[in-house]
C-alpha cells in the first residue's frame, strides 16, 4: 500500500504478490523469524533463547494477528471498536473449556480407576465438574459445557461465539447508525458489560478465577513446555501469515476500496448506492473472528484466562498498538504490537538497572508506565503516522501538498494518504 | 520521528537484554531470591508492600552474613496485577534469573496462575496471604492463614462469645471469599444455624456505593435475632464500606463486623473513631506486646524511612516464611529445591505474637489465632488468642473435601484421598 | 440469654448479703485466671458473685473491667483499675486505696471481649435502672433492650413509677411492653401488648414479634401436637427431599442411599471378581450398580435401603406441619395481625429508602459526569483523563488535610484549591494536546489515554499504592434517619447538594453569562464566532478548565464517602461516558437524566437480586447498550441547528 502502486484500474493485470510488495517482504522476514527463533530455542536448537521468552515471542506474534484486525476495521474501515480484545478473549476461553475439561478428565478417569470399580459415566462427569468448579465452590458442570469434552466443537465455537456476538451486535449498531465516539463508547460498554458478567461465579466459567493451567496440552502425556511453545511459535506464526495475506487481499481489491471510502465519507458512499450498513457489519464479523482466532493461539501459550483479559482497558491498548505502529498499513498494525508489548515485557522484568538522576533513582518498574503514557502523546501529536510512516521516508514517498484542498467534508479523515494512493 | 528511531534501537536493546542474563549471571555468586509481588495496577496497594518486607528481610540477613557464605540478591519483578503475566514472571524468574526461591502472589487467582508452571519447573513459593484452602502444592509454602486458622476461629467467637444467630456473609467476588463463605455456610449449619439465617451478598472489586447493602443488613435484625457480619471485603473496597458502616451509625454493640481482608494497612485509610469496637480476624496484629514484635516493627520503620508505616499480617508470614526458608537451606546446606523442602518439614520458627510455628507436612504452618478489636487510632486490641492452630489444607465442613488430605512427608500426596486410599493427583488444581 | 437469667437469679440470692469490705478483691483473686481470659461461656458466676458481693468496689471494678481499664502490674501480678494519665496510668487497688502509678510498658490491659462487657452491663442493670445518673439509666435500658429477658420484667416495672425523665419514661414504658408480649405470664397481658403497638415499622417491634411467630417443620402421621401455623404440602411448600429428610431426622423412615455409600458397599463386597453377580468390570453404569445392591440387599450383606416406590409411600403416609414454638394460640395470632399490618408499611417505607439510595447514586455519578458533559458534550473532546482529573481532586483534598487538621475548614480549602488545582491541569493538557487533535477526535481518546495511564502512575509513585484518607466534617457524620426503615447519610445528601449546586451553576454559566454564550457559538460555529470577535482558542482553553476543574471538585466528594486511591477515578470513566451518551450529548439536563436513569436502573436491579451486586452492574449495562440502539441520541436529544449535523 505504501508503495505507491499504480493506479487501481491496471491492478488486475499484476499479480498479487506484484501489488503488494510489502505481504511477500513481510511473509519472508515472518518466515526467517521464526526459523531462527527455533534455531535459538531449547527445544530445537541451541538453547539461546530461553521457553519463557520463545513463548512471549509466540503470544506477541498472536497480539499482531489481532493488531491486524484491529487495523482493518480501524485503519480501514474507519471504525474505532473498544471491543475487539473482548472477542480476542472470547476465543481464548472457548479454547481454554476445551484445555480444562480434557485435561481434568485425564486426572478424573486415573483417580476414579484406583477406586476398585469401574466408573460410571456419571461419576467421572461429576467428578471433573467438582475439580474443576471446587475451586469456586460449586460441583456441577453449568450447560455452557456440554460441547466442552470434544476439541472440533469448542474450536467451532471459539470462531463461532465472537463471531455471532458480533453480527448481532454490529447489526444493531449499524443498522441505528451509531457513529464515529458513540460507537467507540458502545463497543467499550460491550467489554465491560461481558466482563462484569465473566467476574461472577454464576457465568459458569469461575468467575475471576477463570480458567487456568492451560498451558498443559492433554493428550500429550509429559510434553515439556520446551517442545509445547515451539509448537505454538510456529502455529501462531502460520496463523499471522495466512491472516497477513488474507486481510492483504481483503484491502487491495474493490471491497477495500468501498470500506476506505467509508471511512472517508459514509454518505457518499450510501448515496452512491452501496450498502454501507453490510460493508460495515461483514469487516466487523470478520475482524472478530480473526481476534478470536488469535485468542485460540494465544491464552494455551499465556496459560490462564480470567475476565480481566476484558477489561475495555485491553481493548484501548489494542488501539495504541496500531496507532504506534501507523494506522492504514497492515504491517503497521504488527510492528506496533510487536514494538509495545515486548518494551512492556521487557520493562516489567525488574531486570534493568535503574537510572540515577541525582538524588533519586528513575526505577524503570515504577516509571515506565508513564513513559509509555507520554510517548502515546507523542506519537499521536508528531507522528500520526506512527512507526510506519518511517518506512516512507526511507522510500522517500510524501503525501501530496493539497493545502486547502480537502476531498471531503470530514477534516478527522485520511484523505491527504489516501490521495497518493 | 527520532523518537521512533531510538526507541526502535532499545527494542533492539530490549530483546539483546532479555536474553543476555543467561550467560551475565551465571558468573555472580549469589543466591537469587524472586520477588513476585504486582507493583502496579489493582493489587499494588496491597502488594508492594510485602516487596519491601523481602528487600527488608533480604537486607538483613546480608547484614548477618549472608546464606551459606554467599549473599542473597533480591530479583524484582512486576506482574502488574495481570494474571497471566504472573505466570510469564514466574517462569522467567526460574529460568532465565534462576532463582533458588519466590516469595510472592496476593490473589488465589495469581497463585493459581503460577503454580502450573513452579510444578513442571519444580520451584519453591512462599505464599504469604490468608486464602480459601483447598490446595496443598508440593511447590508451595503456604505461611498465611488456611479458613480453619482464621475464618472458623472467628465464627465460633461469633457463636460463644458474642451469641450471634443471623449472619450476614459479605464478599468481594471471587475465589477466596466465595470459597471462604461456602466453608462457613456449611460450618454454620452444621452448628444448627438455618440456612434462612445465613444472608450472602457479593460485590465487584472496588465497590464504593454501599448504603443499599447497609441498609440489607440492618435490616436482617428485624426478626430479634442477633446479627452479625463476616466480611471478606477485599482491599479498598473496605473503606466506603467502614464509611457507610459509621454513617448508618451501625456500633459493634448491635451489629459488629468480622472481616479477614482489614488490617492496620487498610485501616490506615480511614478514621476509625466511628468504628471502634468492630473485629478483625488474624495471626498477627500489629499491636502484639512481645520483644520479637517490636524490634520487627523498629526494623521496618527504619528501613521504609515512615514512622507512620504499619505492619500487618502477611508481612509477618513473610518474615516466618524468609526465615524458616533461611534455616532449612542452612540445615540442608545446598538451595536446591528437593532437599530444602524436606528440611522445611517440622522447621520451626517463633512468631512475632508469641510462640512457635512450625511448618507441617501439608506445607501449611501453625499459627494461633488472633481476634481484634479496632481502636479509635487503627491499631487492634488484641480480645483473644488461641492456642496455635494447624493449618488444614483441606477443609472438613465440606464433604468433597473431608475426605481429602494434603501430606507431603509420609503420603507424598497434596490431595490423598483418606476413604479410597488414593492420591487423587500430584500435581494441584488450578 | 440463658446465662443472663443464670446471674440474674443468682443475684437476688446475693443481693442481701451483709456488706463486706475486700470481698470484691478476694473474688477477683480467687477467679484470677478466669478474669484474665474470660469467655462469656463460663464468666457469669463470676460477674455474678462479684455483683452481689455487696462490696462498695464492686460496681467500680466491674465498670472498670468492662472499660479495659482493669490492669495488672507485670512486676508483680497485682491487679489494679487504671485511669490513663499523660504516658502511663494512675492505679487504684481494688480494695479502693491508691496505688501509685505505672508507665504503659509495666503493665497488661485486660481486654474482655464484647460478649464479655455485655455480661457485666446487664449485671450492672440492677443497680443502674435507678441510678440518679440518666445516662446510667440509659445505658441500662439499652443493655436490656439488647438482651430481653423474663427476669428483667419485674424490675423495669418497678423502675418506671419513680422515673422522672419523660424521654426515659417513655422508653421503659417501651421496654416493658416488649417484655410484657413475649415473657408476660397471662396471655390476655400479651395480647394487649402486642396491639398496643399498632402498625409501628421500628426495627425493635418487629424484632419483639419476629420470635413469636417462629415455627419448626414437623412430620407426624395423625394430627400435630401444638399451635399449628400450616400444613406444609411436599412439592408444594417443601421440596419431597426436604419431606424425606424430616422424616428420617423424626426416625420415621430410613435413610436414602447415596451414590458414595452405594459404591462403598460395593467395593467392600467384591468377591472374586464379582458383586452380588455381577461382575466388577459391568460395574460402570449406575442401573448394573443397582442390580448389584439389590442382589447384595437380598443376600443381607448391605442394609436395607429405601427404593424410589418405597420413599414415595412413606411421603404419602405422612402430613408436614409448621408448628409455632409459642403454644398460645391467641399470641401467634396476633403477633401475626400485627406484623401483617407492619409489614404493608415496611414494604412502602423500602420503597422509599430504594428511591433515596438511587437518587443518592444519581448525584454521585452526575457529580463524576458532569465535567465530561461540558469537555465531552460540549466541546465533544473524548477526554479519557477526565477520571484522572478526579483522583487528582481527591488527593488535593488529602493534602490539604494534611496541613489543615480542622476538618470543616479543609473541606472549605480543599473545594475551591481542588478546583484550581484541576483547572490549571486542564488548561495545561488542552494548550499542549488537545489543541492540536480538534480535527481528530478518535485520536483524543488515544492522546488523552496516555495522559491517563502516565498521571495515574505518577500520582501513584507520588502518593503510593495504600489507600489516603479523607475525613468529613463531624457535622456530616451519621445520617438523616426518617425510621428504621428509611434513612441516608448526611455525606450523601451533602454530595446530592453538591450536584444540584452545580446543576444551577451550569445553566446560570451557560445560559446567563457572557462566557456561556461564547462558548455555545464557538460549538456551534467556531469560524463564525471568531469573525465576531471570539477568540475560539481562549474560549476553548476556558471551558476545557472548566470541565477539569468541576472534577476536581466531584474528586473530593467522591473521595469523601468512598476511597482515596489513584485507581480511583478509573472507576468512574466509563460509567461517566455513559451517563452522558445515555443522556444526550451537549444538553446538562440529559446528562441529569441519564445518571438518574443509570442510578435507579442500578438500584432496582440490586433490589431483585441483592445477593450479586455484580449482577446489577452487568445488566444495567446491557441495559444501556440496548437502550443506545434505540435512542442513539440519548434521552434528550438536540435537535435542528444545535445539533451540530
Amino acid at each position: 500500500m505504501g508503495d505507491g502502486a499504480g493506479p487501481r484500474s491496471d491492478g488486475k493485470s499484476k499479480s498479487f504478490f506484484a501489488q503488494n510488495p510489502s505481504a511477500l517482504i513481510f511473509i519472508a522476514f515472518l518466515a526467517a523469524f521464526t526459523l531462527i527463533v527455533t534455531l535459538l530455542s531449547e527445544a530445537y536448537g541451541v538453547g539461546f533463547l530461553s521457553t519463557s521468552f520463545v513463548k512471549t515471542l509466540g503470544k506477541t506474534l498472536c497480539l499482531c494477528l489481532v493488531a491486524l484486525a484491529m487495523d482493518l476495521i480501524w485503519g480501514y474501515a474507519g471504525i474505532l471498536s473498544l471491543g475487539h480484545m473482548a472477542f480476542f478473549a472470547l476465543g481464548g476461553y472457548m479454547i481454554g473449556m476445551w484445555l480444562m475439561y480434557a485435561r481434568t478428565e485425564e486426572i478424573v478417569v486415573q483417580a476414579l480407576a484406583q477406586g476398585g470399580l469401574p466408573a460410571t459415566p456419571e461419576e467421572v462427569s461429576q467428578g471433573i465438574a467438582t475439580q474443576i468448579f471446587g475451586v469456586v465452590g460449586s460441583s456441577d458442570l453449568p450447560a455452557i459445557w456440554a460441547f466442552a469434552h470434544s476439541l472440533p466443537l469448542q474450536l467451532l465455537l471459539a470462531l463461532a461465539v465472537p463471531g455471532v456476538l458480533a453480527l448481532v451486535f454490529g447489526w444493531l449498531a449499524f443498522r441505528s447508525r451509531v457513529t464515529g465516539v458513540y460507537l467507540s463508547i458502545l463497543t467499550q460498554a460491550m467489554t465491560l458489560a461481558l466482563a462484569l458478567y465473566l467476574f461472577q461465579n454464576d457465568s459458569g466459567l469461575r468467575g475471576n478465577n477463570g480458567l487456568s493451567g492451560l498451558q498443559n496440552l492433554p493428550g500429550l502425556g509429559d510434553a515439556s513446555q520446551d517442545l509445547v511453545s515451539v509448537w505454538f511459535l510456529w502455529a501462531s506464526a502460520l496463523a499471522l501469515g495466512l491472516g497477513y495475506l488474507a486481510l492483504a487481499w481483503v484491502v487491495s481489491g474493490k471491497f477495500g476500496s468501498v470500506i476506505r471510502a467509508i471511512r472517508d465519507d459514509e454518505a457518499r458512499v450510501r448515496f452512491l448506492g452501496y450498502a454501507v450498513e453490510t460493508y460495515k457489519l461483514f469487516v466487523f464479523t470478520l475482524t472478530a473472528v480473526i481476534a478470536a482466532l488469535a485468542g485460540v493461539l494465544y491464552y494455551p501459550q499465556a496459560g490462564i484466562i480470567n475476565p480481566a483479559e476484558l477489561a475495555p482497558i485491553a481493548s484501548i491498548y489494542l488501539a495504541v498498538w496500531v496507532a504506534i505502529g501507523g494506522r492504514g498499513r497492515l504491517y503497521g498494525a504488527v510492528i506496533g504490537a510487536a514494538f509495545v508489548s515486548l518494551l512492556s515485557s521487557l520493562f516489567t522484568s525488574g531486570r534493568l538497572p535503574d537510572i540515577p538522576l541525582g538524588p533519586v533513582a528513575l526505577n524503570w518498574v515504577d516509571w515506565w508506565l508513564v513513559i509509555l503514557g507520554l510517548a502515546f502523546v507523542a506519537v499521536t501529536l508528531l507522528a500520526p503516522k506512527g512507526i510506519g510512516g518511517l518506512f516512507d521516508r526511507f522510500q522517500h514517498i510524501r503525501p501530496p501538498d493539497r493545502k486547502g484542498a480537502a476531498l471531503g467534508p470530514n477534516d478527522g479523515a485520511l484523505q491527504e494518504q489516501e490521495a497518493r494512493e | 520521528m527520532k523518537l521512533s528511531r531510538r526507541t526502535l534501537l532499545s527494542s533492539a536493546a530490549a530483546a539483546a537484554a532479555m536474553t543476555m542474563p543467561r550467560f551475565a549471571f551465571a558468573q555472580a555468586e549469589t543466591i537469587k531470591v524472586g520477588v513476585l509481588h504486582s507493583l502496579s495496577g489493582t493489587m499494588a496497594i496491597s502488594e508492594t508492600t510485602l516487596k519491601d518486607t523481602m528487600l527488608m528481610l533480604i537486607e538483613q540477613q546480608n547484614a548477618k552474613g549472608g546464606l551459606l557464605g554467599k549473599q542473597l540478591e533480591a530479583v524484582v519483578v512486576d506482574p502488574a496485577s495481570d494474571w497471566p503475566l504472573f505466570a510469564e514472571k514466574a517462569r522467567e524468574l526460574l529460568t532465565v534469573s534462576n532463582v533458588d526461591v519466590m516469595f510472592g502472589c496476593w490473589t488465589s487467582v495469581s497463585r493459581k496462575s503460577v503454580l502450573p508452571v513452579i510444578e513442571e519447573l519444580n520451584g519453591l513459593l512462599f505464599y504469604p496471604v490468608q486464602y480459601e484452602g483447598e490446595e496443598s502444592s508440593k511447590n508451595v509454602f503456604y505461611t498465611g492463614a488456611a479458613p480453619n486458622q482464621q475464618a472458623i476461629p472467628a465464627v465460633d467467637y461469633y457463636l460463644e462469645e458474642l451469641g450471634v444467630q443471623k449472619f450476614a456473609l459479605l464478599g468481594t467476588d471471587y475465589v477466596y471469599p466465595r470459597t471462604t463463605n461456602n466453608i462457613l455456610e456449611a460450618y454454620l449449619i452444621s452448628k444448627g444455624i438455618p440456612k434462612e439465617d445465613i444472608f450472602v451478598n457479593y460485590t465487584p472489586f472496588g465497590h464504593s456505593d454501599w448504603s443499599k447493602i447497609v441498609g440489607d443488613v440492618v435490616a436482617l435484625g428485624a426478626d430479634g435475632k442477633k446479627v452479625g457480619v463476616i466480611s471478606t471485603i477485599n482491599g479498598d473496597a473496605n473503606i466506603g464500606f467502614y464509611k457507610e458502616l459509621a454513617a448508618a451509625g451501625v456500633t459493634a454493640d448491635t451489629l459488629p463486623v468480622v472481616a479477614f481482608s482489614v488490617g492496620e494497612e487498610e485501616l490506615s485509610g480511614l478514621d476509625t473513631t466511628n468504628l471502634a469496637g468492630h473485629l478483625a480476624a488474624w495471626n498477627y496484629f500489629m499491636s502484639a506486646d512481645t520483644p520479637e514484635n517490636a524490634a520487627f516493627i523498629a526494623a521496618w520503620k527504619a528501613f521504609i524511612k515512615d514512622d507512620k508505616r504499619v505492619t500487618n499480617d502477611p508481612m509477618e508470614a513473610h518474615y516466618i516464611g524468609f526465615n524458616m526458608w533461611v534455616n532449612a537451606v542452612t540445615e540442608a546446606g545446598t538451595t536446591e529445591v528437593d532437599m530444602v523442602r524436606e528440611k522445611m518439614w517440622g522447621q520451626k520458627f517463633p512468631n512475632l505474637t508469641g510462640g512457635m510455628a512450625e511448618m507441617l507436612p501439608n506445607h501449611h504452618l501453625t499459627k494461633p489465632v488472633l481476634i481484634g478489636e479496632i481502636r479509635a487510632d487503627g491499631q487492634f486490641d488484641i480480645i483473644s488468642q488461641t492456642e496455635p492452630v494447624a493449618g488444614d489444607a483441606w477443609t472438613d465442613f465440606l464433604p468433597e473435601s473431608a475426605v481429602l488430605d494434603a501430606n507431603w512427608k509420609d503420603l507424598q500426596c497434596g490431595m490423598y484421598n483418606t476413604e479410597t486410599k488414593t492420591c487423587v493427583q500430584l500435581t494441584s488444581n488450578y | 440469654m440463658r446465662l443472663t437469667a443464670l446471674i440474674l437469679t443468682a443475684l437476688c440470692w446475693l443481693v442481701p448479703l451483709p456488706a463486706l469490705a475486700q470481698e470484691a478483691a478476694r473474688i477477683v483473686d480467687e477467679n484470677r485466671a478466669m478474669i484474665e481470659k474470660p469467655s462469656r461461656q463460663t464468666i457469669g458466676p463470676v460477674i455474678a458473685a462479684l455483683a452481689g458481693s455487696g462490696d462498695p468496689m464492686a460496681d467500680d471494678i466491674l465498670t472498670a473491667w468492662a472499660d479495659k481499664r482493669l490492669v495488672v502490674r507485670k512486676a508483680d501480678g497485682a491487679m489494679f483499675l487504671a485511669v490513663a494519665e499523660g504516658e502511663g496510668f494512675a492505679l487504684t487497688a481494688l480494695d479502693g486505696t491508691p496505688g501509685g502509678t505505672a508507665a504503659k510498658a509495666d503493665v497488661t490491659e485486660l481486654k474482655p471481649n464484647a460478649g464479655v462487657r455485655g455480661l457485666i452491663e446487664t449485671a450492672l442493670v440492677q443497680f443502674t435502672l435507678s441510678d440518679p445518673d440518666p445516662a446510667r439509666r440509659a445505658e441500662a435500658l439499652t443493655s436490656i433492650a439488647r438482651d430481653p429477658t423474663a427476669e428483667a420484667l419485674a424490675p423495669l416495672r418497678a423502675s418506671m413509677q419513680a422515673e422522672a425523665d419523660p424521654a426515659l419514661k417513655a422508653q421503659k414504658e417501651r421496654l416493658e411492653r416488649f417484655l410484657t408480649l413475649r415473657f408476660d405470664p397471662d396471655p390476655a397481658a400479651r395480647v394487649a401488648a402486642i396491639e398496643s403497638l399498632g402498625a409501628d415499622t421500628a426495627l425493635d417491634v418487629r424484632g419483639a414479634l419476629n420470635p413469636l411467630l417462629a415455627t419448626r417443620r414437623v412430620a407426624v402421621s395423625g394430627t400435630p401436637d401444638g399451635n399449628v401455623a400450616r400444613e406444609l404440602i411436599p412439592g408444594r411448600d417443601l421440596t419431597e427431599v426436604e419431606a424425606y429428610e424430616l422424616l428420617v431426622a423424626g426416625g420415621l423412615a430410613p435413610a436414602r442411599l447415596t451414590l458414595e455409600e452405594q459404591r462403598a458397599a460395593l467395593v467392600a463386597n467384591i468377591d472374586a471378581g464379582s458383586v452380588g453377580g455381577v461382575p466388577v468390570a459391568a460395574l460402570d453404569r449406575q442401573a448394573a450398580r443397582d442390580r448389584a445392591y439389590t442382589a447384595l440387599e437380598a443376600s443381607g450383606a448391605v442394609p436395607v435401603a429405601a427404593t424410589d416406590d418405597e420413599a414415595a409411600a412413606a411421603l404419602a403416609a405422612h402430613r408436614f406441619y409448621e408448628v409455632y414454638a409459642e403454644a398460645e394460640p391467641a399470641v401467634t395470632e396476633a403477633a401475626a395481625a400485627a406484623l401483617a399490618r407492619i409489614d404493608r408499611k415496611v414494604g412502602l417505607m423500602q420503597a422509599a429508602d430504594l428511591g433515596l439510595d438511587a437518587l443518592s447514586l444519581a448525584a454521585i455519578y452526575f457529580l463524576a459526569a458532569i465535567g465530561l458533559a461540558i469537555t465531552f458534550g460540549v466541546m465533544g473532546v473524548i477526554n479519557m483523563a477526565h477520571g484522572e482529573f478526579i483522583t487528582i481532586g481527591a488527593y488535593t483534598g488529602f493534602v490539604v488535610q494534611l496541613f489543615v487538621p480542622d476538618y470543616t475548614l479543609s473541606i472549605l480549602i480543599a473545594l475551591p484549591l481542588a478546583f484550581a488545582v484541576t483547572f490549571g491541569a486542564g488548561v495545561a493538557m488542552e494548550r499542549l494536546v488537545i489543541r492540536h487533535l480538534y480535527k481528530r477526535p478518535l485520536e483524543t481518546l488515544l492522546a488523552t489515554f496516555g495522559i491517563s495511564i502516565a498521571l495515574q502512575q505518577i500520582l501513584k509513585n507520588v502518593f503510593g499504592t495504600q489507600a489516603r484518607p479523607l475525613t468529613a466534617p463531624g457535622w456530616l457524620d451519621g445520617a438523616l434517619v426518617f425510621n428504621d426503615v428509611v434513612s441516608i447519610s448526611y455525606i450523601r445528601i451533602a454530595i446530592f447538594v453538591l450536584a444540584l449546586i452545580f446543576l444551577g451553576f451550569f445553566l446560570w454559566l451557560m445560559k446567563r453569562t457572557r462566557l456561556g454564550l461564547e462558548v455555545r457559538a464557538v460549538t456551534q460555529n467556531p469560524a463564525m464566532a471568531a469573525s465576531m470577535g471570539i477568540n475560539p482558542d481562549r474560549i476553548n482553553m476556558l471551558t476545557f478548565g472548566l470541565g477539569s476543574g468541576i472534577a476536581g471538585i466531584a474528586g473530593v466528594a467522591i473521595g469523601l464517602y468512598a476511597k482515596v486511591t489513584s485507581e480511583m477515578g478509573a472507576d468512574y470513566i466509563v460509567q461517566s461516558f455513559m451517563t452522558v451518551v445515555v443522556g444526550g450529548v451537549g444538553n446538562v439536563w440529559g446528562t441529569l437524566a441519564g445518571a438518574t436513569m443509570i442510578g435507579s436502573l442500578q438500584k432496582v436491579i440490586e433490589f431483585l437480586n441483592p445477593a450479586n451486586t455484580l449482577a446489577a452492574q452487568t445488566y444495567m449495562i446491557l441495559f444501556i447498550i440496548l437502550f443506545i440502539q434505540f435512542r442513539p441520541r440519548g434521552i434528550i436529544a438536540l435537535r435542528g441547528r444545535a445539533a451540530g449535523d
